[in-house]
């Protein structure tokens, strides 16, 4: 999302040259197929390092949920030459940050450093990408520690509970329709063979896309990843399977009963993607971005004018689309009602604002607000070296040319008030509508016992 | 709204915030008094502007909210224009405004491009904001129905129902115990009089700092700021805060909640900015529990016995003594268990100090990510509004590196053996059944 042009070369050439090249964006292909992308920014003495591999949570099947994630939490356990945590300790030691993520469609590793520390980042990215060892014991332990993060963020979580049963009836056969941590009896029973057969399949270097961002230069990141990454052995990747989902024939809805004090809805209509559309309808993707800045692009969209200000109906409302997806996804809407509203008047008011996409244009004013916050988030962004490695790295691990990244502010400007229409009239059917709501059980077992004094709670 | 990227992140809780490096800082008053920081950062067409004032909770005074509440207010009707017309003022130009009320400050933020159509319109309506609120009725009700609603979201939560029962343990009568969203008694009974008496008395030029970090002149900044504050009164600076009064007992404090987890929360009076034992206390608690997936206590509790997904401490220095708090969360039957293991981390770390191995680990963390801390516009003008703020020395980045170096393994020992008193700490646990069983 820069404010320049790229310069994309009009050739390609065998090994040590550029993949493509331009006005601060490197690309290399090492000869066992790892994908090396190296943007300059010189704002900072510091670098972003990112691995990011082609697995993720739509990767997996039933019956092992979340493996992907599993795996991310064993790689700081340990390789045939680093024992368990050692990784951290010594990016600690360089006065690094580091962590991982794992979504649908990725998983990725990433350490901040000061600048000449990049080789550490190389070397032990190297080992791990080749080398790990499950070891069982270490297994148990983190089996219990990841039951733990499950539990935090979703079984605790009313509004987690709303989105994984949303998640697992609005999509049937695609695997979106699992949660990335996986459903808790599959955490609980994971063997250390399943793992070590997912890392053998999935971490190689030809899955994996290592992206630098930060005050380097990219010949000499290149030399330094020939040297780390070079030598190791490339895989034969699986080719996964479509997993297109079904057609859906009729409007879903269910409830949730979980111990709560506020009601809240998510409904979801399914829409398409960057990489699901053919080239002719990719506008219509931009078009469902803009219209999701429409209902909730800031303080002055139409869902805070006049859901929670005007009609004083909702506490929270918002609205949520991801055009930048391995598969089909939908376009959500989640919300609160405020006390004396229910969950069906704040649902209806929703609905008129849809009904009023498909029936009045967009206007100018509105449009253009929400593209010049569009170009003004492109300049804002460049203030985090981390937002911008993630951009590319996630674009090109799902399949995408991450200089999209740098289209996006282009292909925003040219979304007109009747392609936004358009999509709202196609896209927000009843027949793909999906509504998960959440259904207040009492908390009220409340007791507070204070006992001073006594500080040893055995 | 949901997330964009469906990111699940793995772990690393927030060590100890801390400021750092050493960007050019530029240091002036305004004519009405006000204090200015300014950095430049010509890189990119852009600036951030924060004006944070002592009108924190700390200052609410009676009722409970009246400061957050009151910062909720400014961008609902300013110089006659009413909310809907501010949110499309900002906008419009591609600007973002914030507020935030916390403990100690209460702060309003601006990030706007520098170009000439954009920055200019943003600046006269932020200054608006700032300068000529409008205080509207219609807005008052319904955002104090709002904060009803978040208070009542509280109760669904078991780290904020943890999080104010640690506050009220630890405080007691100082106005730290309160949250700074009030409770419901007392945000029910404020109102438009109170908010704007609040206003008046600290939304003012003695009590203001500001903040500009960006692709602006000094000189630019000089008329910025002017700007920004030229419509304040003048006014005072508040009075000083009573002290935080060190606890007599330790305390405990146990809520049932219908959680698989039950969320622990452990702490005690800390320190304050500008402490004299800062760097020792710091660095010390950096090897305990600050680190991250490094740390002792991550050690003991996660990586030996995989009892939570986070477990970390921390210190939060505050005008006064801000906390030193503790916290993990754990399935509900090894409760007893994950905490006497946290407890016992800190009770060996008091008495035995870091190893000579373990100090260097960490200044060599601490002190080799140095420029990360720095790195971007955020986060320089995060650590110019906490040094503006309390009124630390210039020069406190140019030292940071060689004051955590300076600090030695006795220091350390000392200094927690000083300060942290095992014995005498607030204790919260909110959690499922099996705490029923506990005493």
């Amino acid at each position: 999302m820069q404010m320049f042009k790229n310069i994309k070369l009009g050739y390609y050439l065998l090994l040590a040259i550029p993949t493509w090249v331009s006005a601060d964006v490197t690309e290399y292909q090492l000869e066992n197929g790892l994908k090396l992308i190296v943007k300059e920014d010189h704002r900072a003495p510091v670098v972003v390092s990112q691995v990011w591999y082609k697995v993720g949570s739509s990767y997996e099947h039933n019956g092992i949920t979340g493996i992907s994630h599993q795996l991310e939490h064993m790689m700081f356990k340990g390789t045939e030459n680093l024992g368990p945590n050692e990784f951290s300790k010594i990016i600690a030691a360089n006065g690094g940050s580091e962590n991982a993520f794992t979504g649908r469609d990725y998983t990725a590793y990433y350490q901040i450093l000061e600048k000449d520390r990049l080789e550490v980042s190389f070397r032990l990215e190297a080992e791990r990408m080749r080398k790990l060892v499950i070891d069982e014991a270490e297994l148990i332990k983190e089996h219990e520690v990841v039951a733990e993060e499950r539990r935090m963020r979703t079984d605790d979580k009313p509004q987690s509970l709303v989105r994984e049963a949303f998640n697992a009836t609005a999509f049937v056969n695609s695997p979106y329709h699992h949660p990335v941590i996986g459903w808790m009896s599959d955490i609980k029973n994971y063997k250390a063979d399943d793992l070590r057969d997912w890392y053998q399949k999935w971490y190689a270097p030809n899955n994996a896309t290592v992206v630098i961002v930060g005050d380097v230069q990219a010949e000499e990141v290149y030399q330094l990843a020939l040297r780390y990454f070079g030598p190791l052995k490339a895989e034969v990747i699986a080719e996964l399977k479509p997993q297109i989902e079904i057609e859906q024939r009729g409007k879903r809805t269910i409830e949730v009963r979980a111990p709560a004090e506020l009601p809240y809805f998510m409904m979801g209509w399914k829409v398409p993607v960057v990489k699901t559309s053919d080239d002719s309808l990719l506008w219509e993707t931009y078009a469902l971005e803009v219209l999701a800045g429409v209902l909730d692009g800031g303080n002055s969209a139409r869902f805070s004018r006049n859901l929670v200000r005007g009609e004083e109906i909702a506490a929270s409302v918002g609205a949520g689309y991801n055009l930048f997806s391995r598969l089909a996804d939908v376009f959500i809407v989640v919300g609160t009602p405020v006390k004396g509203k229910t969950v069906a008047d704040l649902q209806q008011a929703v609905f008129v604002q849809i009904d009023k996409l498909k029936t009045e244009l967009v206007s100018d004013a509105e449009l253009k607000r929400i593209k010049t916050q569009v170009v003004a988030n492109a300049v804002y962004e460049r203030d985090s070296v981390s937002y911008q490695a993630t951009q590319i790295g996630m674009l090109d691990t799902i399949g995408l040319d991450w200089q999209l990244s740098d289209a996006y502010v282009d292909n925003i400007q040219a979304v007109t008030a009747e392609q936004v229409q358009a999509v709202a009239k196609k896209y927000f059917i009843e027949q793909t509508l999906t509504i998960a709501e959440l259904i207040p059980l009492s908390l009220d077992n409340n007791q507070q016992s204070q006992q001073a004094g006594d500080n040893n709670a055995h | 709204m949901p997330t964009k990227l469906w990111l699940l992140a793995c772990s690393l809780m927030i060590a100890t915030t801390q400021l750092v490096a050493s960007p050019k800082i530029e240091h002036w008053q305004t004519t009405n008094g006000g204090q200015v920081y300014f950095v430049s950062a010509p890189e990119l067409p852009m600036v951030d502007i924060q004006v944070v004032f002592d009108a924190g909770s700390a200052r609410d005074g009676q009722l409970a909210g009246t400061a957050l509440l009151t910062n909720a207010m400014l961008n609902e009707g300013a110089g006659g224009l009413n909310a809907d017309q501010i949110a499309v003022k900002f906008e419009d130009v591609g600007a973002h405004f914030s507020n935030s009320s916390r403990r100690d400050m209460a702060a309003l933020s601006l990030r706007s491009l520098t170009t000439e159509d954009a920055l200019p319109a943003a600046l006269t309506m932020f200054t608006d904001i700032l300068t000529k609120p409008d205080f509207p009725l219609d807005s008052f009700d319904r955002i104090q129905k709002q904060i009803l609603i978040s208070l009542q979201a509280e109760k669904q939560s078991p780290s904020a129902i943890a999080s104010r029962a640690f506050y009220s343990g630890l405080y007691g009568e100082h106005p730290y115990a309160a949250m700074p969203i009030g409770n419901e008694v007392s945000v029910g009974q404020l109102n438009l009089a109170v908010l704007e008496a609040f206003y008046k008395q600290y939304y003012v030029a003695n009590n203001a700092t500001v903040i500009l970090v960006g692709a602006i002149s000094k000189q630019q900044a000089e008329m910025i700021a002017e700007q920004l504050l030229s419509g304040l009164e003048a006014g005072d600076k508040p009075t000083k805060m009573n002290k935080v009064m060190p606890l007599a007992q330790a305390k405990q404090v146990v809520i049932n909640h219908p959680s698989s987890q039950t969320h622990i929360v452990m702490g005690q009076p800390g320190m304050n900015r500008g402490d004299a034992d800062y760097f020792a206390l710091y660095v010390g608690n950096h090897i305990l529990g600050g680190s991250g997936l490094v740390s002792q206590l991550s050690n003991e509790v996660r990586e030996k016995r995989g009892l939570s997904y986070s477990v970390y401490s921390y210190f939060r220095p505050m005008r006064e003594l801000g906390p030193y708090q503790f916290g993990l969360q754990t399935r509900n039957d090894q409760a007893q268990q994950a905490l006497s293991v946290m407890k016992q981390t800190l009770v060996d770390f008091i008495d035995k100090g870091p190893t000579e191995a373990e100090l260097i680990a960490a200044k060599q963390n601490i002190t080799g990510g140095f420029a990360l801390r720095v790195d971007s516009n955020s986060k320089i003008a995060g650590y110019l509004a906490v040094i503006g703020f309390y009124d630390l020395p210039l020069t406190y980045l140019d030292t940071f590196k060689q004051s955590v170096n300076a600090v030695t393994v006795e220091q350390i020992k000392e200094v927690f053996s000083r300060r942290i008193d095992a014995d005498k700490m607030v204790t919260v646990l909110v959690g499922g059944q099996q705490l029923g069983a506990t005493k």
